[in-house]
């Protein structure tokens, strides 16, 4: 398919799990200067100019195994810890989250204002730091000089690789679920109504013409939506308006979201998503995969600065059933958590299968 | 009026190609056979006309080589004067087997020579032309297959070239006679048709420009083409003069499918299937178009759709991520 599909998967990918750990570092009370040098560890590890020129050259995508590799060792690439269950969980939350965006892109090409937004946000996690928001920008420009001219097709070959990468994935999201964007049977919503893609007219018209162009004739028919023209184009500029809303931050600080035990006692079998449990690589996606993390500059914590444990569930008890259902993933080490139970309640969870 | 028929179930869900179900009808054998691409692998089941599945088998994309397994971009039966071949295409090549998969009868590997390193390499579009099996590729060019009556021995004849973009679809019709000699049509993803007389040698006759969005369904009926656009038009054109006859604002996203049977059928990725009826008006002698049915498929991208009998009277829908056929027809 679509070799210039990685960067964009990679980025998106990126941003949802910097949205989702910013709303846990939150939501676990962890002191803004630390919570803060986590998010800027993570994304100037994500921005990394040698990492970006790995990421950018034409090749296909990776296996789901490998992608959730790169993400691993970027999650760890600061003093925060997540064990095995809240990884897992981290990754399911960002994977649906970003298949959501791809779904619903109005235009194939308004997957690159998704990006954006994330870029978008991502700069409002690290204004403070001059060095990785240049990094960022000058991302923003390869993603502009590489993407900005590609036409309506190449949009829609990247959107069907997109597409055939989140094939079968039907986690169910409770935040998804409050929302009624996701069924109960895990698929997304796709509504009928609302605005158009840009370029798009409200459907409904037939018109037809003689041998010399003219109209002779305009017929209405129902076409069984309730659509309206999109108001205006999203901007593609580095500031702007990007119009589209798909990408921004679902998890931002103003949404109230309760925490609730969702059945965790479905059928596993039922769920066809491929096994991310640790299994060898193809030797050749091993040496893509170490050329690109090769790339990375993970800092080891060093020697004074304690690191600490995100968790990503709430209680004991919700990540006990977790493992219990996932039990397939092997052992883990300890289930307890080093940060307080301080009691809050988590704004996301993952209904597990 | 439709309504909704016994499902078939798939293997695996339908992946998010376009033109992603064929239907090869025998009404002899009261059966009908449906193609479905999953991604590394396509699959085929024959049912009954209730819908009952009776076989199933699966095809795999040859050659896999690379860090993940070729992807199959579309699976079509062509119907030739006498015999049947199921194609197959991927991004390795174009492989061509017996009608009901058993046998592969010829294999094409694709000559990534000319791509850049940032071109996608594959073979898309399909379609039977008397006794030639034509095939579209990444590069615009159109590759003529001669077919035999029987036996492997097939040959690749000519290789057309009109299109500087990847070829989507291709469609054609047994010509119409005198007054009209077209009988193919090719489509590409910058929206250009070009529209072809077969024989021997293929001679380009009219070329249909697009208008910046891609046409990934082509159709074509007794001298007129259908065409579906990725902002949700159909346009109907003379296929001999490339005229444009009727435009109809169909659908809220890009079409993803279209078929005749005589009714026009168009699907697209907002969900909704339409029927229209199409005929030519007594005075001027033009196409006329008039909306019959829509149907919504809650929730589902529509990545194919076909009529599954010559009336028109019952079609079916896949949509990605979907592990079944579903299947319409009239009361």
């Amino acid at each position: 398919m679509s070799v210039r599909t990685l960067p964009l998967l990679f980025l998106n990918l990126g941003g949802e799990m910097l949205y989702i750990l910013d709303q846990r570092l939150r939501a676990q009370n962890i002191p803004g200067d630390k919570a803060r040098k986590v998010l800027n560890d993570i994304i100037s590890t994500m921005f990394n100019r040698k990492f970006m020129e790995e990421l950018f050259k034409p090749q296909e995508l990776y296996s789901k195994k490998a992608l959730r590799t790169v993400y691993d060792r970027l999650a760890h690439a600061s003093i925060m810890r997540l064990n095995q269950a809240s990884m897992d969980k981290l990754y399911d939350l960002m994977t649906m989250a970003f298949k959501y965006q791809v779904l619903l892109c109005p235009r194939p090409k308004d997957v690159l204002l998704v990006t954006f937004n994330h870029l978008d946000a991502i700069k409002g996690f690290i204004q403070d730091s001059p060095t990785i928001l240049h990094q960022v920008d000058e991302t923003f420009q390869q993603l502009t000089e590489i993407y900005g001219g590609l036409s309506a097709g190449e949009f829609q070959l990247i959107r069907q690789t997109l597409l055939i990468f989140f094939q079968d994935l039907h986690i169910r999201v409770s935040i998804f679920l409050k929302d009624k964007v996701q069924n109960s049977n895990g698929r997304f919503v796709l509504p009928v109504s609302g605005p158009l893609p840009w370029g798009t007219k409200v459907p409904g018209l037939v018109r037809t013409f003689n041998n010399k162009g003219e109209e002779v004739r305009k017929v209405e028919f129902k076409h069984g939506g309730s659509y309206v023209a999109a108001p205006k184009e999203g901007s593609f500029e580095l500031y702007g308006d990007r119009v589209l809303k798909l990408g921004t931050n679902m998890y931002s600080v103003n949404r109230p979201m309760e925490t609730h035990m969702s059945g965790a006692s479905e059928n596993l079998a039922a769920q066809t998503q491929e096994s991310i449990a640790p299994n060898p690589l193809a030797k050749e996606e091993l040496n893509l995969l170490a050329r690109l993390i090769g790339g990375m500059e993970i800092k080891k914590p060093s020697g004074p600065e304690p690191g600490f444990r995100l968790n990503l569930f709430t209680t004991d008890e919700e990540e006990e059933t977790s493992r219990r259902t996932k039990s397939w993933l092997g052992s883990w080490g300890s289930l307890r958590s080093w940060t307080s139970q301080g009691g809050v309640p988590a704004r996301a969870m993952i209904c597990l299968p | 009026m439709f309504r909704r028929e016994r499902s078939i179930p798939l293997r695996g869900s339908a992946a998010a190609l376009c033109n992603n179900l064929s239907v090869l009808q025998l009404p002899v054998r009261n059966l009908t056979h449906f193609g479905v691409v999953h991604g590394p692998s396509a699959q085929l089941l024959s049912a009954a006309p209730e819908g009952v599945p009776l076989a199933q088998r699966q095809l795999q994309a040859k050659e896999g080589a690379g860090v993940s397994p070729p992807l199959i971009t579309q699976v079509h039966w062509c119907v030739l004067p006498f015999r049947v071949l199921l194609v197959l295409t991927s991004h390795r090549g174009i492989q061509m087997y017996e009608s009901d998969g058993s046998v592969m009868v010829y294999w094409h590997a694709l000559d990534a020579g000319d791509a850049s390193l940032v071109q996608a390499v594959f073979a898309r579009g399909i379609a039977a032309s008397g006794h030639f099996i034509c095939v579209g590729m990444w590069s615009g060019r159109v590759l003529v297959f001669d077919i035999p009556a029987k036996g492997p021995n097939i040959v690749l004849s000519e290789e057309l070239a009109g299109h500087q973009t990847p070829i989507t679809d291709i469609a054609t019709e047994p010509a119409q006679g005198q007054d009209c000699v077209a009988d193919m049509v090719t489509a590409d993803d910058s929206g250009l048709l070009c529209v072809w007389q077969s024989g021997p040698e293929f001679k380009l006759l009219t070329r249909i420009p697009g208008f910046g969005v891609p046409c990934p369904s082509v159709q074509l009926w007794q001298g007129t083409v259908a065409a579906g656009y990725g902002n949700g038009q159909v346009r109907l054109y003379e296929a001999s003069t490339g005229t444009l006859h009727v435009q109809i604002d169909a659908h809220a996203r890009a079409i993803c499918a279209l078929d005749l049977a005589p009714e026009l059928l168009s699907a697209a990725e907002d969900t909704f299937v339409h029927i229209w009826q199409l005929s030519r008006s007594p005075e001027g002698g033009y196409i006329e178009v008039e909306h019959c049915h829509g149907e919504c498929v809650p929730d589902t991208q529509v990545c194919g759709a076909r009529f599954c009998d010559p009336s028109g009277s019952s079609f079916a829908v896949t949509g990605y991520d979907l592990a079944e056929i579903l299947r319409f027809s009239s009361m």
